[in-house]
């Protein structure tokens, strides 16, 4: 019988005033029982909805059913059949827009906890099992992946177990991309990280880091020079957007981009013990309403700043953060500023921060993204006194690849133009993927497309060696 | 991990290292620039490539030993390695076929980076004279070098002791009052020192290129920490430099961001008189 509880089995979590002082992680995970008991909650229906709202359609109920039956390897390797990285998306993708918006219990109470059952079986792997992989049919063909965040990591785990040579060009010093720069330890393990990408490793999948492709090789040179087949690209969304306010270059500004990068891939927070520093004050106020600006706000908290704010320009209904940061936010204490637009930032005479001038917004018609227009609400103008300021409005593709690749087809915005279903560039054997291709979006998609493309090149690559 | 090959004490601050880096040389120009990292918990810092050998596959760095990064730097020895070391970063500089004549100006270990574009002046058939300012007598560097590439290399201490007392703002101005036409002047040192220089280049009308140096992470446009005002608009110096038009440039600003660690700098290399045990 499928336990009928109109609720999930609840998350551990640590407690809020405890959690916002550390950067350990804040939900703890399902123990073997209460995964077991959350997998009795699926119906197993037999339109499996859920399998449609997944950008690499993990095969849920399958892998569900197993856990029902605590067979958690199998479960595991069932999920890791359509998604190269399980203990990641388990934690950071949206699963309330997608496959539990889809879940057929989602209709009468909450969904099944699709997340949470899939993080418990790559968490419980990792713990349990080590070093099996599966036997690879090798092939001899090289293909060259730019950058190795979660749209590279996808591409390159998929052609790998095709039997492919992959490659791997990562700029930083260390893999992962946004999932080592950008998302804070205190919600996606960075050790965790590196156990996902060993197991890329593991089936053969090269990496070499401190690579700048367009710098230190060029596309071009990969495909003419260095023995490559196919190339793709999925070197993300780097360059920070500023507001162009006036203050933007005091003292104490900083992009969502450098703080998160000091604090995560730097490890700031654990700063003399390591080189990097970063500097918050006692107030900080965030510029954004988005995963970013909560993960920054958070992380400020941690590094110990007293007040933090979050500073949004439309009204709550309109945060484009998952509801789960939001909420993690309000209860570590974070205050929420909606309604209200910077309008410039303030410094003292020696060029230091010292607040954040702001209009009140109220609501409007909606814009062409269908959300109520903010507008001015007259003489309303206030300042929020704060010593930080992190602007997190979003980011837009490096145009680092596009400037040395002449026949890459782009928006003018900077994203790359490719065929949606293939991924395929302008360029011949060039594909690309994730938040190069989109702009700023989410882990799960880039993965997608990075899965998506890594079926066309094998199709690309095998449909070659006929026509040779 | 990137062995150094070889490592001289150029004088009792500045240090070179070349560095096994066969990518890097293979693409490196004048006036871009490089990031080591030490060590695991090692920040990332940005360095000019002081010259680079295609063949031997190595990048030459030259650096003065100011923080706790360029410290431990100094410490290592030949045969030793570093853990990371990326690039070529930035833009190479571009001259204009149209230069004939130009002064090239290196203020302490700004000499290292004036070096290479010296050079690749001189080897495009520009008439180079160079203009290389130091604290004191001991602390000159790269005389020989400056010398093989330049039409004729003035070198001023500020105390006088190598018998040329002044600054190279006050040598500049004195080439260009007898009567020295240039086309550019190129100005890398401090911050301070290329402020001074624009403001007399810019009396006289010579076009001047300076090399900016701020604090950044990434080095691909992707923390947006060295952000720089040119000619009123924000630029980043590790994508869109890092040589700007120094007449252009907000020197005020850029010295300003410099100053944002100086107090965890110091508290790291205990000059707060707070002793840390780091490691």
């Amino acid at each position: 019988m499928p336990n009928m509880s109109l609720k999930k089995v609840n998350m551990p979590e640590q407690q809020p005033q405890e959690r916002n002082k550390n950067f350990t992680e804040v939900a703890l995970g399902y123990t073997e029982e209460m995964a077991v008991e959350e997998a009795q909650r699926c119906l197993n229906c037999k339109t499996r909805p859920c399998v449609s709202g997944c950008p690499v359609n993990v095969k849920i109920p399958d892998f569900i059913a197993l856990i029902a039956k605590e067979r958690f390897k199998e479960a595991y390797l069932k999920i890791k059949e359509t998604n190269s990285l399980p203990a990641i998306c388990g934690r950071v993708c949206p699963q309330e827009t997608q496959c539990e918006q889809l879940c057929v219990r989602a209709k009468k109470g909450e969904s099944v906890g699709i997340g949470r059952l899939e993080r418990f079986a790559a968490d419980w792997y990792m713990k349990n099992c080590q070093g099996e992989f599966p036997e690879i049919n090798k092939n001899k063909k090289k293909v060259a992946i730019i950058g190795a965040g979660p749209a590279g990591l996808s591409c390159a785990g998929d052609l790998a177990k095709k039997g492919y040579d992959v490659t791997i060009f990562e700029a930083f010093h260390k893999p992962g991309g946004v999932l080592v720069y950008g998302i804070p330890e205190f919600r996606l393990p960075k050790a965790l990280v590196k156990k996902e990408i060993k197991t890329l490793e593991d089936i053969g999948v090269k990496i070499i880091t401190n690579m700048v492709i367009g710098k230190v090789l060029d596309v071009e040179e990969l495909l003419e020079n260095e023995g490559f087949s196919a190339v793709f690209i999925g070197s993300g969304a780097g360059l920070p957007s500023f507001m162009n306010i006036s203050g933007e270059n005091l003292n104490g500004v900083y992009s969502a981009n450098e703080f998160l990068t000091r604090i995560n891939l730097m490890k700031a927070y654990k700063f003399p013990e390591t080189d990097t520093p970063v500097r918050v004050g006692k107030s900080v106020a965030v510029v954004g309403g988005g995963n970013v600006a909560m993960d920054a706000a958070r992380s400020a908290l941690r590094v110990g700043a007293e007040k933090v704010f979050i500073v949004y320009r439309r009204s709550e209904n309109e945060l484009p953060a998952r509801l789960e940061e939001v909420h993690h936010a309000k209860e570590e204490g974070i205050e929420f500023r909606l309604l209200t637009n910077p309008i410039e930032i303030l410094g003292t005479e020696d060029g230091w921060v010292k607040g954040l001038k702001c209009v009140e917004m109220e609501l409007g018609e909606p814009d062409a993204s269908g959300r109520r227009k903010p507008i001015v609400k007259k003489g309303s103008e206030y300042e929020i006194p704060v010593e930080t300021v992190i602007i997190a409005i979003g980011q837009s593709p490096n145009p680092l690849i596009k400037k040395t690749t002449p026949d890459l087809k782009t928006h003018s915005w900077g994203g790359i133009i490719v065929d949606e279903s293939t991924c395929a560039t302008s360029k011949e054997a060039v594909y690309a993927g994730g938040d190069a291709v989109s702009g700023a979006a989410t882990v799960i998609l880039a993965m997608g497309a990075g899965k998506d493309a890594a079926k066309a090149i094998d199709e690309y690559l095998c449909g070659h060696t006929t026509m040779q | 991990m990137y062995k150094i090959v070889k490592k001289r004490i150029l004088n009792e601050q500045v240090k070179l290292m070349e560095i096994e880096a066969p990518y890097v040389a293979r693409k490196a120009e004048p006036g871009q620039f490089i990031i080591f990292r030490i060590d695991e918990n090692g920040e990332r810092v940005p360095l000019t490539i002081a010259d680079f050998d295609r063949e031997k596959g190595t990048v030459t760095i030259i650096f003065q030993e100011v923080g706790n990064s360029t410290r431990k730097l100094g410490m290592l020895e030949e045969g030793d390695s570093l853990l990371d070391f990326v690039g070529p970063l930035g833009v190479a500089s571009h001259f204009d076929a149209s230069i004939k004549r130009a002064a090239v100006i290196g203020g302490g270990l700004g000499t290292a980076i004036a070096y290479p574009q010296a050079k690749k002046l001189h080897n495009s058939g520009v008439e180079v004279d160079s203009i290389c300012g130091f604290r004191n007598k001991d602390l000159i560097i790269l005389e020989e070098q400056m010398k093989e590439v330049s039409a004729n290399l003035y070198i001023t201490t500020d105390d006088g002791s190598n018998g040329n007392k002044g600054f190279v703002t006050d040598q500049l101005r004195g080439l260009i009052e007898s009567g020295n036409k240039y086309d550019l002047v190129i100005a890398i040192g401090p911050l301070i020192m290329m402020k001074f220089i624009c403001a007399v280049t810019k009396e006289y009308g010579i076009k001047t290129i300076v090399s900016m140096n701020p604090i950044m992470i990434d080095g691909t446009g992707m923390c947006g920490g060295c952000r720089v005002t040119v000619g009123g608009e924000t630029k980043f110096a590790c994508v869109d430099g890092p040589d700007f038009d120094g007449h252009m440039v907000d020197f005020d600003e850029a010295m300003r961001r410099q100053q944002i660690y100086k107090a965890e700098e110091r508290h790291h290399i205990g000059e707060d008189g707070c002793r840390i045990n780091t490691k």
